[in-house]
């Protein structure tokens, strides 16, 4: 089922996958994805409901004109599906993973963990600004956005930035480990916060078979 | 092509007289991939272009003031609302680089050439990115109390770090949730003048309640600032100081820098004597005593003359 989440000016496609009992799970796609349209064959196992939700410029969602993408407008993107849920184990593929960091900073007690894996727009830009300006994107009526693929694989992400939202994470969750990295594919952000306190490495499998046994927040 | 010009008709509801203060001779919009830029200019359409930029939270229509004594000097002085801002469109989404990609949508509705830009605050920051970025497109860079400091920028929404605490981040959490169905807040001419005072403590009360005349629109239940609600003085961002300040280091072009020396709540709190190491060699900095942030207001005619000769 896919119900219309507003977010400013954007109507944003939140589909619950699977209903039930038990703790949430969240899913966040990667740069130029969608979210899937059944629950994945390797979160199967997740005991509670699955819900996805399509970024901005993304999937089903309102594909604005002009651009302004930025990781953080699609973390404000993160936490309205979030005021669906109350609470939610976060499983962020690639870009999603990024965004599921940063939700797991600024909303630590609703975010009953974050899983960052492997999927596009993992990157963004780098931890430099370049001397760039984007003049314009090729015109495209359907998603993705070319402004999101254009901006969101350009976005900042200093690694000490990363790091302020795992601090935060730790300091606001009461969890032992409230970020968890599955991913293969590990740009600087990510392998700085992997040596950070309340991180750590692990397989997907691993990972939700841990937040799915916290007890309630 | 992208970017559409077409001609604008504006109508001014209830216009209060300032001295000195002229609207703009001509008004376009300029589209900048759907989102449409109220553009404006003052002078002579055959005069050389000169590009003029405000600041955060801000509308063109604060240079009123400043622009025709620019214009009648023989300048086509051409500015325009920010997305967001006075006239122009409230966007779905704002940042700092789209800010960017429209002020250059603007300046290439004018001219594929190079042309000299004076910006205010925020403005002076996108200005720096657009040197750097095409350099072949500024001639020289006047920046009002806008260069790059190492404290917190008020009026810049994704370019702080200062804010990343779990109160901000929270609080700016909530704002998005709601900031949809937000309205700004209606008022008498007299009562948003006074909203304004409180960040222009500055300025005087005429001025500011001619800048209602122009900056807001008069609803049945009262006036109210045009600015999108959804835009949100300060925020958070990966955005580091010294990478403005990096930038600023490599421009150019001759720069012209003039500082404030009284803090005020849009100020960016820049320090002259910060800012030295940092100048490129082509830069002149000018700090105005016991003057805010808004120095082309507190003095246009100064300032105008300042600019007038470094152009020249």
């Amino acid at each position: 089922m896919t119900v219309f989440l507003t977010h400013n000016k954007m109507k944003l496609a939140f589909h619950t996958l699977r209903g039930g009992e038990g703790p949430n799970l969240l899913l966040l796609h990667g740069l130029g994805e969608r979210s899937p349209k059944a629950v994945p064959a390797d979160v199967s196992n997740w005991p509670g409901a699955v819900f996805a939700v399509d970024f901005t410029g993304h999937g089903e969602s309102t594909m604005p004109g002009g651009g302004g993408y930025t990781a953080e407008l699609l973390m404000g993107d993160a936490d309205v599906a979030m005021s669906m849920l109350g609470s939610a184990t976060i499983l962020g593929r690639g870009l999603g993973g990024y965004v599921g960091l940063l939700l797991a900073g600024a909303r630590p007690r609703s975010v009953r963990g974050t899983i960052i894996a492997d999927g596009h727009g993992m990157a963004g830009g780098g931890d430099r600004p370049g001397p760039t300006v984007v003049r314009g994107v090729p015109e495209r009526e359907t998603t993705p956005d070319p402004f999101a693929l254009v901006e969101l694989a350009a976005d900042l992400r200093p690694p000490e930035y990363a790091e302020q939202f795992v601090a935060l994470a730790c300091a606001g969750s009461g969890l032992e480990r409230p970020i968890t990295v599955c991913a293969k594919a590990q740009p600087d952000w990510l392998k700085a916060i992997i040596r950070q306190p309340g991180v750590k490495e692990a397989s997907l499998e691993d990972a939700l078979s841990y937040y799915a046994a916290l007890p309630k927040s | 092509m992208h970017t559409k010009v077409v001609q604008l008709e504006v109508t001014i509801p209830e216009a209060v007289s300032y001295p000195g203060a002229r609207r703009p001779d001509r008004h376009r919009w300029v589209s900048s991939f759907g989102v449409k830029l109220a553009s404006c200019e003052w002078g002579d359409e055959d005069a050389p272009p000169l590009f003029l930029v405000h600041g955060g939270s801000d509308f063109a229509g604060t240079f009123d003031g400043f622009a025709p004594m620019l214009a009648d000097a023989g300048w086509r002085v051409i500015s325009w609302d920010h997305r967001g801002h006075g006239d122009s469109d409230h966007a779905a989404l704002y940042s700092w680089d789209a800010d960017v990609r429209d002020a250059l949508a603007v300046l290439d509705s004018i001219t594929p050439d190079a042309v000299p830009a004076i910006a205010h605050s925020k403005g002076g920051g996108m200005m720096l990115q657009l040197a750097e970025a095409l350099p072949r497109r500024m001639s020289k860079l006047v920046v009002i109390d806008g260069l790059p400091s190492p404290d917190p920028h008020p009026d810049v929404s994704d370019h702080e770090e200062h804010a990343l605490n779990a109160k901000n981040l929270s609080a700016w959490l909530d704002h998005r949730r709601t900031a949809g169905s937000l309205h700004r807040k209606p008022g008498t001419l007299d009562e948003l003048a006074k909203r304004r005072k409180r960040m222009n403590p500055r300025l005087d009360d005429e001025w500011l309640r001619y800048l209602v005349t122009v900056g807001a629109r008069h609803d049945p239940d009262g006036w109210r600032w045009k600015l999108d609600p959804a835009i949100r003085m300060g925020g958070f961002g990966p955005w580091r100081p010294h990478w403005s300040l990096d930038r600023m280091k490599l421009l150019e072009i001759p720069l012209l820098g003039l500082t404030a020396t009284v803090e005020e709540e849009m100020g960016w709190g820049t320090k002259h004597e910060q800012l030295i190491p940092y100048l490129p060699p082509s830069a002149r900095l000018i700090p105005f005593p016991a003057t805010g942030h808004f120095i082309h207001i507190e003095h246009p005619r100064e300032v105008a003359d300042l600019v007038l000769d470094f152009l020249s």
